[in-house]
């Protein structure tokens, strides 16, 4: 039988990896939100898991609302990456410096 | 080994594979693509956790509108990859580091002695004629009403707001108004101009 335990460790895994791309793709706005994806994907696996183990559908529903707000955040994200390669036809990150912040 | 946990070995390889190549691939669309691989192989885990609405839901919501959005954009943006790709070899090693600190981390917490079979024994697989879909809909709709109506309220927010950011009035652009020809009178087209006839 697949114990609790390899779930959770394929979730922490995937979180790490992802975790590892924001760092490595830091230049790169448009793999940042794919690392993000890769996260959630990553705690939702953890979600479910618990869900099955426990026998409670509450875990189930939360990965549901999880997919919702992602989904939002995606959409949002990537009409701002849009409207910022309009206004100034790069997606550097080391570009967006105009606040001087 | 049985069956199933092969089943699982291979679909979490899969997974943690293309999360690998996500986040180390030279080309944006490449990424975009494993990125969908792994969301297939991680819905084929879902079901076998016994979570088969939401693993359909994956591949409809996901692999269908949010990556298809993903690479439409990545596809329609001119992205210079050798600037983006510089001090990517700098930075590798400080990712490997961590990653593989922060895995081992929480690997110590979530490993087998805490949550292996031994401390939570796997539950019996439900009947044939289970649904998963009704067991969440049968809670989604009344203890978790607020919250679903917030959550589409949330979607709504995001629809209005993608919109408001891309949408652009282009001054030069020779479209017609389809409201403003409607609403057009005779005087505004139409000039009658009264003149001599011509002799000659």
């Amino acid at each position: 039988m697949i114990a609790l335990s390899d779930y959770l460790i394929l979730g922490a895994i995937l979180f790490a990896i992802s975790v590892a791309g924001i760092f490595i793709n830091r230049k790169n706005v448009i793999v940042l939100l794919m690392c993000v994806e890769l996260m959630l994907l990553a705690v939702n696996i953890n979600f479910v898991a618990f869900s099955h183990f426990l026998g409670d559908s509450a875990g189930q529903v939360f990965v549901f609302f999880i997919l919702t707000v992602a989904a939002a955040e995606a959409a949002i994200g990537l009409a701002i990456l849009v409207v910022l390669f309009r206004s100034k036809r790069t997606i550097n990150v080391e570009d967006m410096d105009v606040l001087k912040g | 080994m049985t069956l199933e946990k092969l089943i699982f070995y291979v679909l979490a390889a899969v997974v943690i594979l293309s999360a690998t190549m996500v986040v180390s691939r030279r080309n944006p669309v490449h990424s975009a693509l494993f990125l969908i691989l792994a969301f297939v192989a991680c819905s084929g885990i879902w079901l076998l956790a016994e979570a088969e609405f939401l693993a359909i839901v994956l591949v409809l919501v996901y692999v269908g509108a949010v990556m298809v959005l993903f690479l439409f954009v990545l596809m329609m943006l001119d992205i210079d990859i050798a600037v983006l790709r510089a001090g990517f070899i700098k930075l590798l090693p400080l990712g490997i580091i961590m990653a593989i600190a922060m895995a081992a981390e929480l690997i110590l917490i979530v490993g087998p002695e805490n949550f292996g079979l031994q401390e939570y024994a796997a539950p019996a697989r439900h009947a044939a004629d289970y649904s998963n879909t009704e067991e969440i809909g049968s809670v989604l709709y009344t203890v978790y009403m607020y919250p679903f109506e917030i959550a589409a309220v949330i979607l709504l927010v995001a629809i209005i707001a993608a919109i408001g950011l891309t949408m652009r009035k282009r001054p030069g652009a020779k479209y017609l108004d389809p409201a403003s020809q409607v609403v057009v009178k005779r005087d505004e087209r139409v000039r009658l101009v009264s003149m001599d006839a011509e002799k000659g």
